[in-house]
């Protein structure tokens, strides 16, 4: 099945995606639509645009959505410096300098416009889009779906090709309806145990059995504490990262070592003076 | 594979399987149009149709849009699909089913009760009235026992008009200023480059008139969370009505109820007749009147609601009397982790018009420190004068 091609070329890329999101990922691809991810902070979202990318041997289009950005920002600006210094240059007036200012030598494309004007069909991300505020929502809904620019200056600008689309988004702000509808949809959860080793091995091949079975039980059962932010996927591998560097062999075996590597998991103060060395040793007694 | 659904005999085809399968899921209160049903159908030629996991895996990406959504889809996709080898008669449901009228207050009954098992997890610090002790003594002797009263007594239609004018006064003043987008205007800090070179075409590139922009306003959204505990049904009417009035002026607002438990009730506000929306109200607002959970009810606010829906251009205002039977840790801790998603927050207290008064709940007191605004409010009078007040912060 194509779909499964498609997951065995995201874990080529060393990506573990669930079944669920490679069903969808496939159908977003063939049907042409965008694809929204929603999920807790730390569980992939953006890596699967990077790694689809990769995948696709195709260039990756990021557009980093917050408060306030507009459409000089996201689909193209005029070159004003430039226009000017053209028009003091030229010393012309009228019709001629107009069209030769108003031209494409003279359009700063941002990423939306990049995105319809490669060659080959891009992965265009559209990152945290919940942090844009609904005047651009609305805005990128006409271009995601009918793929078309257009400058008053210089007329409609059509794709030459469809770009992959993928939004993220974690609930800074409920999305319209009209945004959610527009695509495809799938929610992104923090991985179940099997799954987490999965991703470990595949980032961390040399990671030993025993250490690897422990630092997944421990992140799960740390997950399921009250903290205020939930460690996610990239922590996980952080911590893995720092236990051996520090050549840790057992999570057990030393208390103050276990302690030091936390702060690559708790990234709050409060979270940090909640899981107490005596917390950490608990539960890392029960993954074992 | 047995459990999968057997369809009746005359059943026209997999297209109006798959249609009815969409007005299951409309019936079942996902908004979905005729596109979806297209999409649906085209999105299950692209995977094996015959192995229900995938073709789950493909009608959630297209049918669902929220996380909501999809926790629901499972058992909506098994309830259709998988219905153990029973046969399903109608597969196509008529026109006048999912026109009628009910079916708009089916979904909306549907959401109370997700909000009323979501309350039901957290455990009631005791027995409703008998926590008000000592709390509804202020107002024991002019009080009804409001438990069963059905909100419709104590609102009336004028005065969510009256809500409504003040709530919109009140949205008007309280602007951000803080937008990073900048619109052209006749005055403003910043130069329009593109009108500039445009209308400098003109006059041989000399730049004759410079257009400028400025940062536009931006409406503040508003949360508010009405105290509707015993101590405070005397002015339980006047804030209802404002509540109504505010989700009536500014369709961005939230609103809260609590007494007890915590429930949001923002949808049922939004209804459009204002009486049947205080009729739904009265439905959520089980246990009105009793006792009051303020830290408790606030920190779950800020542990779940909050994370949606406060952000840093929102309002939070409080309308209570800062009587509570939690501790007052608690409500301090809670107020901290709201205060640091970047909101504002504003306690209205109607104890405060007292004579006298100084916040010596300790409930109160603990809040005080986190608060951006303090005010006495009892009338709707005292809340139009909030304005200006407000307008400054």
């Amino acid at each position: 099945m194509a779909w499964t091609n498609l997951q065995s070329d995201l874990a080529k890329q060393d990506y573990v995606a669930s079944d669920d999101l490679s069903v969808a990922l496939h159908l977003a691809l063939s049907l042409g639509r965008p694809i929204l991810l929603e999920g807790a902070a730390g569980v992939g979202k953006t890596e699967v645009a990077r790694v689809l990318a990769a995948a696709k041997d195709t260039r990756l289009i990021r557009l980093q959505c917050y408060e306030g950005l507009d459409a000089s920002q996201a689909i193209y600006e005029w070159n004003y410096q430039r226009q000017l210094l053209a028009i003091r240059a030229a010393g012309e007036t009228g019709k001629d300098v107009e069209t030769r200012i108003f031209s494409e030598d003279y359009l700063l494309k941002r990423p939306l416009l990049a995105a319809i004007q490669e060659e080959k069909p891009p992965v265009l991300l559209i990152d945290e889009i919940d942090r844009a505020d609904e005047e651009f929502e609305a805005y990128l809904l006409e271009i995601l779906s009918e793929f078309q620019v257009t400058i008053p200056e210089l007329g409609t600008i059509k794709a030459t090709s469809r770009p992959i689309v993928i939004l993220t988004a974690n609930g800074t702000r409920d999305l319209s309806d009209a945004l959610r509808r527009r695509c495809l949809y799938t929610y992104l959860d923090y991985p179940d145990r099997h799954t987490e080793l999965a991703i470990l091995n595949a980032r961390c091949p040399d990671i030993e059995t025993h250490l690897g079975h422990q630092i997944i039980g421990f992140v799960q059962k740390l997950r399921a504490e009250e903290l205020e932010k939930t460690p996610g996927i990239a922590e996980m591998l952080d911590f893995a990262a720092a236990l051996m560097g520090l050549g840790v062999a057992d999570l057990t075996a030393d208390p103050a070592v276990l302690q030091a590597t936390l702060t690559t998991l708790l990234k709050t103060q409060s979270d940090q003076a909640n899981i107490t060395t005596e917390v950490a040793q608990r539960i890392a007694g029960k993954a074992a | 594979m047995s459990r999968v659904t057997k369809f009746a005999a005359r059943d026209p085809g997999p297209a109006a399987r798959v249609s009815g399968f969409l007005a299951h899921l409309r019936d079942n209160g996902l908004r979905l149009g005729v596109a979806e049903t297209e999409l649906a159908l085209a999105a299950l030629t692209h995977i094996d149709a015959s192995v229900p996991d995938q073709s789950k895996g493909a009608l959630r990406a297209v049918c669902t849009g929220c996380k909501e959504d999809v926790e629901r889809f499972d058992e909506l996709f098994t309830s259709y699909w998988m219905d153990m080898g029973r046969v399903r008669q109608k597969v196509v449901p008529t026109m006048g089913d999912t026109a009628k009228d009910h079916v708009h207050s089916f979904r909306n009954a549907e959401g109370e009760d997700m909000s009323g098992s979501g309350d039901a997890s957290t455990p009631d610090g005791g027995d409703g009235d008998a926590e008000s002790d000592g709390t509804g003594k202020l107002v024991a002797t002019e009080t009804q026992n409001l438990m069963n009263r059905d909100l419709r007594d104590l609102v009336q239609p004028k005065d969510i008009a009256e809500a409504e004018r003040v709530a919109r006064r009140l949205g008007a003043a309280l602007r951000d200023r803080r937008s990073r987008r900048r619109k052209a205007a006749r005055k403003g800090d910043r130069l329009h480059f593109r009108k500039i070179i445009r209308q400098s075409l003109a006059t041989g590139g000399e730049p004759l008139s410079l257009p400028k922009k400025h940062r536009p306003d931006r409406a503040r959204k508003i949360a508010a969370l009405c105290d509707v505990s015993g101590s405070m049904s005397l002015y339980a009417q006047i804030f209802l009505a404002f509540l109504a009035g505010l989700m009536r002026a500014d369709d961005k607002a939230d609103a809260y109820l609590f007494h007890t438990r915590l429930v949001r009730i923002t949808e049922a506000l939004r209804d459009k007749d204002a009486m049947r929306a205080l009729a739904r109200m009265s439905l959520m607002a089980d246990g009105f009147a009793g006792g009051t959970r303020i830290g408790g009810n606030l920190s779950r606010f800020a542990d779940t609601y909050a994370k949606r829906f406060v952000d840093g251009r929102t309002v939070v205002i409080i309308l209570s009397d800062g009587y509570d039977t939690d501790p007052p840790e608690l409500l301090s801790d809670a107020l901290c982790r709201l205060k640091k998603r970047g909101c504002k927050i504003i306690w209205l207290n109607p104890l405060k018009g007292w004579r006298d008064y100084e916040a010596t709940a300790a409930g109160m007191a603990a809040a005080l420190p986190h608060l951006d605004h303090f005010a006495a409010a009892n009338t709707l009078e005292d809340l139009a004068n909030l304005e200006t007040e407000l307008g400054q912060l």
